[in-house]
């Protein structure tokens, strides 16, 4: 009799546990995070998971969440691999109450997810990847991609090169080279490549990099000692980068004419190069280095990632797409409710307003770190996209020129005509953004 | 026309107009060859003993080289890392032989083969966990500078490296060799490889032999390891990469070790000259990924046992 008693009451206890603890949980705002700490994209995977899961939990022990609201964190291994990013997006999507907002860090991925997280009114933040052409919000009500697209950055690059090469009349007639992730990543910038050829007058070779490994490069890298490009341009992601940077220097190719997007420049991308890497340049949007006011929170603080990639240009950008989630929940307290736990439906509202000006940065404790973004209902890209480029020293990254704004004349109608198409193929009619 | 021009005249034009690039397209790949070689040899030398293919050898590449510049980052000198790295791949080559070749003794070679998956699975996941996911770059003093060669005809240029990668092949082969036609071992493999039940009746210790061959085969994975990672740096591409393999045992033979070493070098050759002749002005390339495995595929058709395979007669 006792033993039954003691079964019942323990069944009762637990059973109350797992009710508070369920209670408690949905009191919290829900992160999925989609991770790629394994496999061949792991180098990238690793830093910018950790920067991204560690800026929540600096939130969270720091200010006691938003308006005392904790964020809940959970992460699904996917591997970089389209179809276990789905997966894993279903997976958690309906965890803890509800996904507040998803950030796949696969452009394949997010193409995958934009019908689904559409329906299920969980707003995709695909920050700097992505389908470019999301920044119609009209189309896109639910996919977001500020502070800049592919496109845009495509634009900038080749506004940077001009600029070095005295204008953009000195492209004329100039033949470059483009090395992509045989990936739709890799591929999302050629149509903007193609009318800024066409544009102004230069012409370029396309170089696709296998996606299964990323490391056979040979032949690509006989083509470009053959044919001799003014600049290299590269799209690349995890390994590839690495192997790319080594191959450059292997044929002595001059490393400051070969710039990287912004997956493709940071410190895992260089180092294993080791001193054939010095020159190296590469477009970002966010600042390296841990001298920033946000690095001086975490010092000390337990529960962190390990602090041997803090600091790295993938870590702080991991920091940054947080810390934009971070605001969007702000901003959709301030209007929904203070201190309530937001939907991913009012999120979705609260990054369509956001506008983070140098002051609010500043605030933050991340000025250097993140751009001053505005977004509106119009443009999901952002009003003023722009990158720096950076170059590495041989010990890390440095900042060699001012913003270099995106030339929009060109690229915003490219979106607004694949908007407009990828509408009639799926039968939206377009939202009025007044 | 244009179409059948790029195919049948305009490479052999480029050819002919450009040999340096020829030449270095041709050293460049026949260089890729021996890598792949490396890899095929480990696979060949587990099928010739046991007639189990080794899935996981490609895994072995990877954790081998893993454990070897793991253990380096945490100081230890590359010739220790070096021995302690043997010694770990002879103990994983115990353990698979107590864990999972023991317990299957008998079994049709489908679910031997289906068990080397689950060791890639397993070995995947446990270096990973061991020694995270980072790219780790080899640094034991294998040059790594391109050298420009100025032939008649125009400049070559050719990487150390894969120079120094083609010695070590050269020098594995020759010992491979070496060891199995002159010492007792190495006969006894050959026993074990041509019939079990005989090797057993003449008093061959078959489950020992069992242990050295996945032992050796654990070596040749470090050496392959080691030169990759010199190469690309100790990264996990590499377990793909080393599927090449997998054509190149077709067209040479899964019992041949020569055929192992020819396989790669056409595979290798054939990939780049395709690529950069026929593949970037035809297909927009990326077609590396793939021709090994056509070829391999048209092969079967042709000579399903490789170059130098045995040929299979089946007797009813």
């Amino acid at each position: 009799m006792l033993t039954k008693k003691l079964v019942t009451a323990g069944v009762a206890a637990a059973i109350a546990a797992g009710a508070i603890g369920v209670a408690q949980a949905e009191e919290g705002q829900f992160i999925p995070a989609l991770t790629y700490r394994t496999g061949p994209f792991a180098p990238g995977g690793i830093p910018t998971a950790n920067g991204y899961v560690d800026y929540f939990h600096l939130i969270n022990e720091r200010d006691g969440g938003v308006n005392g609201v904790k964020f809940i964190v959970e992460e699904c291994e996917y591997g970089y691999k389209t179809d276990r990013g789905v997966e894993c997006y279903d997976r958690l999507k309906d965890k803890h109450g509800g996904a507040t907002a998803v950030s796949p860090y696969s452009t394949g991925t997010t193409y995958a997810l934009i019908d689904k997280a559409t329906a299920d009114k969980i707003p995709i933040l695909s920050m700097g990847y992505g389908r470019t052409s999301a920044a119609d919000g009209r189309v896109f009500p639910y996919v977001f991609n500020f502070p800049a697209t592919y496109w845009s950055q495509a634009t900038a690059v080749i506004q940077y090169i001009a600029n070095e090469m005295g204008g953009l009349e000195a492209l004329k007639g100039q033949r470059f080279a483009f090395i992509f992730l045989d990936h739709p990543y890799g591929k999302e910038p050629i149509p903007t490549f193609d009318i800024l050829a066409e544009k102004f007058g230069f012409t370029y070779d396309k170089y696709p990099v296998p996606f299964a490994t990323g490391t056979e490069q040979k032949s690509v890298w006989l083509q470009i000692r053959r044919t001799k490009p003014a600049y290299i341009i590269m799209w690349g992601w995890g390994v590839m980068n690495a192997t790319a940077v080594k191959e450059a220097a292997n044929i002595k190719f001059d490393m400051s004419k070969f710039i990287g997007n912004w997956w493709s420049a940071s410190e895992q991308d260089v180092l294993p190069a080791g001193d054939g890497a010095i020159g190296y340049k590469g477009a970002t949007f966010n600042g390296a280095g841990t001298g920033y006011k946000i690095f001086e929170d975490m010092e000390g603080m337990s529960g962190l990632s390990d602090d041997g990639d803090r600091g790295t240009v993938l870590y702080n950008r991991g920091m940054v797409n947080a810390a934009y989630v971070v605001e969007a929940v702000r901003l959709a307290q301030e209007k929904y409710g203070k201190g309530k736990r937001v939907t991913g439906e009012q999120v979705r509202w609260a990054f369509e307003n956001l506008d983070l000006n140098a002051e609010d940065i500043e605030g933050l404790g991340l000025t250097g770190l993140m751009p001053t973004t505005k977004v509106t209902c119009l443009n999901h890209e952002g009003t003023n996209p722009a990158i720096l480029i950076q170059q590495w020293n041989g010990k890390a990254w440095e900042i060699i020129t001012d913003w270099i704004p995106a030339m929009t004349d060109v690229v915003r109608p490219l979106i607004e005509q694949d908007a407009a198409q990828y509408a009639k193929d799926n039968n939206i009619t377009p939202r009025t953004c007044s | 026309m244009e179409t059948l021009y790029l195919i049948f005249i305009d490479p052999f034009v480029q050819m002919v107009v450009e040999p340096a690039f020829l030449v270095e397209v041709l050293i460049g790949g026949l260089t890729s060859g021996v890598m792949y070689s490396l890899v095929a040899l480990g696979f060949v030398l587990i099928f010739k003993a046991s007639g189990i293919f080794n899935f996981a050898q490609g895994i072995f590449v990877l954790f081998a080289a893993l454990n070897f510049v793991g253990l380096m980052d945490l100081g230890v000198h590359p010739i220790l890392a070096f021995v302690i790295t043997i010694g770990i791949m002879t103990a994983l080559a115990f353990v698979v032989d107590r864990l999972v070749l023991r317990p299957l003794v008998n079994q049709d070679p489908i679910i031997l083969f289906m068990a080397t998956i689950g060791i890639a699975f397993f070995l995947e996941g446990f270096g990973e966990t061991l020694w995270g996911g980072d790219v780790r770059p080899v640094r034991v003093g294998i040059p790594d500078e391109a050298l420009f060669w100025e032939a008649g005809f125009g400049e070559i240029l050719v990487q150390s490296a894969d120079l120094f990668a083609g010695v070590i092949a050269a020098f594995l082969v020759t010992t491979l060799a070496l060891f199995f036609h002159f010492t007792p071992v190495g006969r006894a493999l050959r026993a074990v490889a041509d019939d079990h039940q005989a090797a057993l009746s003449v008093g061959i210790p078959l489950n020992n032999i069992w242990v050295i061959v996945w032992a050796v085969a654990g070596f040749v994975a470090l050496a392959a390891g080691i030169m990759w990672g010199a190469k690309l740096g100790v990264q996990f591409a590499l377990s793909t990469i080393a599927l090449k393999a997998l054509p190149v045992l077709i067209l040479g033979g899964f019992t041949s070790i020569p055929g192992a070493i020819i396989g790669g070098l056409i595979v290798g050759a054939g990939e780049k000259v395709f690529e950069n002749y026929w593949g970037v002005p035809l297909l927009e390339g990326a077609t590396e990924d793939w021709f090994a495995y056509i070829v391999a595929m048209i092969f079967l058709f042709f000579r399903p046992q490789g170059l130098f395979g045995e040929k299979i007669i089946e007797r009813v």
